[in-house]
């Protein structure tokens, strides 16, 4: 069958003053009927820019395809008027995109903008737009699709967004969907959701699929053909089974070699003693103003658990589990609604402001996004002195601990006087490490540490806390959605879902017999489960 | 929603009772006497004391502010001691042109500013962005009495295109009306132009680079699509807060522009009332001003809901 995409030999341009001459370069990459096709790479390797080329929605005068041929069935589309790319945008091919919330329009109803589609494209009535909108919803799994149809983004979950955006790409059934990492932003269990209806329309309509993702274990579940690029170029490609079980490129081997594997470490002993201790936590929320107190929510309730010196507890949990708001709570970032917390030995959960100071360096959190965790317009000095002169020590002394630490943390301590848009990410989580440890905490919360970081730099952090926690025999309480990430550094885990704790016990324990069924829903879900990459 | 339509006019109480005794105090510790003016240049002081007891400037200030306060409550303005009638009437005669010259002028800002900012938005860092932002500086800095005067002489005075001054009822008939409004209200726009334009480019322009728009682009929308029912609709809550708030400076503008242009309006009105300490219908003309103020930010917040569906009182 001639193939609905072809890529051939394109390359793209980047602005002068970038850090490299091309975006993409030479890339050359073909999608069947039928077929899914992963464009796997770590960020900056050019897979979205490779996608935009071919929607023709690269930014205007700076990204310039300077080379090459994209044809979509046969069609020339580097070359065809940007009257035609319109029209064939959204009904030979479209898009669905990584975040639906930012992707779906804030102020319009879904229907309206499915029906946009419609309206746009074709020349149908108004109840057979209609009619249409409703069958689609109905296909991507949608119940009541006419409220559906009414509401507005920001009144449904991140699982029903993404099927209105798939409702949205699919409804004038295009030849080619590109999806650019459509299952990032969501819940692994609303992942294997959104995976499964993706494998069944695509196969029911024949769809071509360019699925863009930087997870191999969304890759194992999903793809038929593999195409790996780096810094623009292809590094390797081939069928699903060639890429994971027998990758020849160095790059394909480590990066496959870079995922988590889904079997659990083995429990070591803690020094034994206990750095904190939670009794039956609780936090709600009360919604609404003083004139209308419509409900409360109850975010956590009655979590119990305690974290022993050098000892990593994880707590597990998609969205709104309440894993953060613990953590909140335990770091008296809000004030818990009942519940004791016991911080080497001083019950803080009830403290004063005031009286709680003393305790605040012994907490130290380091945060999900480094880039947005960083004043980006103080220097790395000034953002990593400032909790110890706080605290009464010295600049000079505070500036020759921060030096250390950033040596300690693998950041050259020279870099020291530069600001955070200098450095990459993983470095900046490096940075916000050792912002945490200046403070010398006992116990050092960690929400989402990785989650924002590619898997490569991912092993490295994570090897980084290690290191930490055995040298500093500081306490952790590791908070994370990604089973793989807690297989590989927690001790324990908690199991956490809509705000209360659903099981808990050494991790090895949990993932091997889990007993509460929420949490064999976690493990099954996980993506590329039955492939161990780890010993590829 | 309810609860907060009753909160948000149970706010303006305190609001307008502070603004009452501000102006009540500060006009009576200004220097001038109003019975002094009101007797003319050669009374005598007993004439001056007796017009003074007449205007029952003689009491204490409590018990003068007291009266006040319990007629206006009543809805009994005073009445002037300058113009000789009912303060309320004075005022139901000039509100018409002021409202006028409000209404035109917020009327050819929202046509011109919004165009152009969102032209410059899209056209971002050509020349005509550059225009309308260069345009946009100069706005910012000419005084709207010289602009005034400018357009006076050249299109009253040079061209004879418009009347030099003046005001005519709408009930006079479209052309009448619109012909001494066109100077006063461009005059009086400029300004609002510079500022309007310049928010809704920063705001356009921000949405423009917003996920929701390449996936209406995906969608293979046409670009005049895009940019108004995408980008201009989810740009427009910054652009309706701006054009409250240039609303309600519009105030300041009119008193300005009515002299400039001969215009018997509220803003006239005011000074002349300042220039002969016509307190009772300082009092009032302050109290309004104040009131629609108030109002005018109730229904900036109300568009709000009309415009994000998000927003929920």
């Amino acid at each position: 069958m001639s193939p609905v995409l072809t890529i051939e030999q394109l390359s793209v341009r980047l602005p002068a003053g970038a850090d490299r001459t091309y975006a993409v370069e030479n890339v050359s990459v073909d999608v069947a009927p039928g077929e899914v096709v992963c464009l796997v790479g770590e960020s900056g390797s050019g897979k979205s820019v490779t996608a935009q080329a071919v929607m023709g929605l690269l930014p205007r005068g700076q990204l310039q395809p300077t080379d090459g041929l994209i044809k979509l069935k046969g069609e020339d589309l580097l070359r065809a008027p940007a009257r035609r790319l319109r029209a064939l945008r959204g009904t030979a091919m479209a898009m669905v995109y990584q975040e639906p919330m930012t992707a779906l329009n804030p102020v319009l109803p879904c229907g309206y903008q499915i029906d946009e589609v419609l309206r746009t494209h074709t020349g149908l009535g108004t109840d057979d737009r209609a009619e249409r909108v409703r069958d689609m919803l109905d296909q991507v799994g949608l119940a009541e699709p006419e409220r559906m149809a009414e509401s507005y983004p920001h009144e449904l979950s991140g699982g029903q967004r993404q099927r209105i955006m798939i409702a949205m790409a699919l409804v004038l059934e295009p030849a080619l969907l590109i999806a650019d990492e459509p299952t990032t932003a969501l819940d692994v269990t609303t992942q294997v959701q959104i995976l499964a209806l993706l494998r069944e329309l695509q196969a029911a309509h024949g769809t071509g699929v360019l699925f863009i993702t930087h997870d191999f274990g969304v890759v194992a579940e999903i793809a038929d053909r593999v195409v790996v690029m780096r810094a623009g170029r292809v590094v390797e490609a081939g069928t699903v089974r060639d890429i994971l079980d027998r990758p020849q490129h160095a790059y394909t081997q480590a990066l496959i070699r870079a995922v988590p594997s889904l079997i659990p470490r083995p429990a070591r002993a803690g020094s034994g003693r206990t750095v904190l201790e939670v009794a039956s936590l609780a936090k709600s929320y009360r919604q609404g103003g003083w004139l209308d107190r419509r409900r409360v929510v109850d975010a956590v309730k009655d979590a119990s658990f305690e974290i022993a010196a050098g000892e990593v507890l994880g707590l597990v949990g998609e969205s709104g589990s309440g894993k953060s708001t613990t953590a909140r709570c335990i770091a008296r970032l809000e004030d818990p609604s009942a519940g004791r917390i016991r911080l080497r030995g001083a019950e803080i959960g009830s403290l004063s402001r005031r009286a709680l100071r003393p305790h605040r360096r012994h907490v130290q959190i380091v945060f999900q996004d480094p880039y947005r965790s960083l004043n980006p317009r103080r220097r790395v000095a000034a953002s990593l002195i400032e909790g110890p002169m706080n605290f009464g020590v010295s600049r000079a002394v505070a500036l020759e601990r921060a030096r250390e630490l950033l040596a300690f943390v693998g950041v050259d301590p020279v870099s020291i006087e530069r600001y955070p848009h200098q450095f990459s990410g993983g470095q900046r989580q490096r940075i916000c490490i050792a912002r945490a440890l200046i403070m010398e905490p006992a116990l050092l919360i960690a929400d989402e540490p990785v989650s924002a970081l590619d898997v490569s730099v991912q092993a490295q952090v994570l090897e980084l806390l290690d290191q930490v926690r055995t040298r500093l025999d500081l306490a952790v309480l590791f908070i994370t959605h990604d089973l793989r990430v807690a297989a590989q550094i927690c001790d324990r885990v908690l199991v956490m879902r809509r705000g209360e704790v659903v099981e808990s016990g050494p991790t090895a324990a949990v993932f091997a017999a889990p007993e509460d069924s929420y949490t064999r829903t976690l493990v099954a879900a996980a993506p590329g489960r039955n492939w161990d990459f780890a010993h590829a | 929603m309810l609860g907060f339509l009753a909160r948000r006019v149970a706010a303006t109480v305190p609001v307008l009772l502070f603004v009452a005794v501000f102006v009540f105090l500060l006009l009576r510790l200004t220097p001038g006497d109003p019975a002094a003016i009101v007797a003319g240049d050669n009374a005598s002081t007993e004439q001056i004391e007796e017009i003074r007891a007449q205007l029952g400037l003689d009491e204490p200030l409590l018990e003068q502010f007291g009266l006040w306060s319990a007629k206006v409550l009543r809805g009994d303005f005073g009445e002037s001691f300058f113009f000789k009638q009912p303060v309320a009437s004075l005022i139901g005669q000039r509100i018409e042109p002021t409202l006028s010259l409000a209404l035109v002028t917020l009327f050819i800002t929202v046509v011109v500013a919004v165009p152009l900012g969102t032209l410059a938005a899209y056209y971002h860092r050509s020349w005509l962005d550059r225009l309308v932002m260069g345009f946009s500086v100069a706005g910012f800095s000419v005084p709207v009495f010289v602009l005034g005067y400018l357009l006076i002489y050249v299109f009253a005075v040079e061209l004879r295109w418009f009347p030099v001054q003046g005001f005519a009822s709408i009930r006079e008939g479209l052309w009448p009306f619109l012909e001494r409004m066109v100077l006063p209200a461009s005059a009086l726009s400029v300004i609002y132009v510079a500022l309007i334009a310049r928010i809704t480019r920063a705001s356009v322009l921000e949405v423009l680079g917003e996920d929701h728009v390449r996936t209406a682009r995906g969608k293979g929308l046409p670009e005049r699509t895009v940019v108004i029912n995408h980008a201009l609709r989810n740009a427009a809550v910054p652009i309706v807060t701006v054009i409250g708030v240039g609303l309600a400076l519009l105030i300041g503008g009119v008193v300005v522009t009515e002299s400039v242009f001969n215009i018997p309006g509220l803003g006239r009105l005011t000074v002349d009332a300042v220039l002969a300490r016509d307190y009772p219908t300082i009092q009032a003309v302050i109290l309004l001003f104040s009131f629609a103020y108030v109002l005018i930010n109730l229904m900036i917040d109300l568009t709000y809901l009309v415009l994000d569906p998000r927003i929920r009182y």
